[in-house]
């Protein structure tokens, strides 16, 4: 029997795995601050895809360096999107998706 | 089994029991650390893929800055920030939607994962010396991806001035109904206002 984690379709499994419990989170939890840090895990599934591809194309380090440029990307996102959770909980005292329906009515 | 395999085994029960964590908890600090344990284990899958500059990167970026100021957030909203039974609406369209998503999902990688059986085996190739090292992703990184690094850098300033303005409050005094109180209210019976910067801590200044 051949080791584990020495092919692409372990880490394909892994990160899919992971992605799905992000997505699942973020629809079923009503929290945003829970469904920011669901986003944060599918981000980071994808980062694990994009890493695991490259081992598996080793000729350049586009991937890793695409991998990096996600982290960026993702940590940019956090700071606004803690900050609009911020003011939206100034706005309505609440940290719940369910009482952003200002434009609803 | 190899040891190599035992650190995969415990990388991956580490991301998904982490992840789990995130989803399930009711106490917010709690997903917070779930969220901590996901990202570490992928760090560790990333020392196992070759990639020790960007394991360096996610411990330092993730586990040191975007997971602390998720617990800086949570400690200013108090117990705001806690969960709260849902009211009237049925949780059984969102569970339904979630399983969709997470079957659309293994099923796209489970037919990956047979296209790379037949195409490549799917085996991981020999690698170089220098292969996921700070040299060789920084050799690209300042030649191929230049363009995008220097704008990564405006992402990154332009965003850290968005939030600065998203949550700046130019203290307006708004009255509060006794059904409306914050946990500020709560915790220390009234308003905090933040001190003047302007104005020196003498000894009958009040905080």
């Amino acid at each position: 029997m051949t080791p584990l984690s020495y092919h692409v379709q372990e880490y394909v499994l892994l990160a899919a795995l992971l992605f799905s419990i992000g997505g699942l989170g973020f629809l079923i939890r009503r929290n945003v601050l829970i469904q920011l840090m669901c986003v944060e895990i599918m981000l980071n599934a994808t980062n694990l895809l994009l890493v695991a591809f490259n081992r598996l194309y080793p000729s350049s380090m586009t991937g890793q360096v695409f991998a990096f440029f996600v982290i960026a990307v993702a940590a940019a996102e956090a700071a606004v999107g803690l900050a609009i959770i911020l003011g939206f909980y100034r706005l309505r005292n609440s940290v719940h998706s369910d009482d952003a329906d200002i434009l609803r009515h | 089994m190899t040891i190599g395999s035992v650190y995969f085994f415990l990388c991956a029960i580490a991301c998904i029991a982490g992840a789990l964590v995130t989803v399930v908890a009711r106490n917010p600090i709690r997903g917070a650390l779930g969220l901590l344990l996901t990202i570490v284990g992928i760090a560790g899958m990333y020392l196992k893929l070759h990639a020790q500059f960007l394991a360096a990167v996610q411990v330092i970026v993730y586990a040191g800055a975007v997971v602390i100021l998720f617990v800086f957030v949570l400690m200013l909203l108090g117990a705001d920030a806690m969960e709260r039974p849902t009211g009237n609406r049925s949780p059984v369209a969102r569970i339904a939607g979630g399983i969709g998503i997470a079957a659309i999902v293994l099923f796209t990688a489970y037919r990956a994962i047979q296209v790379y059986s037949r195409a490549t085996n799917g085996h991981f190739p020999s690698l170089s010396e220098d292969f996921g090292s700070v040299k060789s992703v920084g050799k690209q990184l300042y030649s191929e991806a230049l363009a995008p690094f220097e704008l990564s850098t405006a992402l990154l300033i332009v965003s850290v001035i968005g939030a600065i303005a998203v949550a700046r409050t130019g203290h307006k005094r708004t009255a509060l109904s006794p059904n409306n109180l914050t946990s500020a209210h709560r915790f220390f019976g009234g308003p905090v206002e933040p001190r003047d910067a302007a104005q020196p801590i003498t000894k009958d200044s009040t905080l």
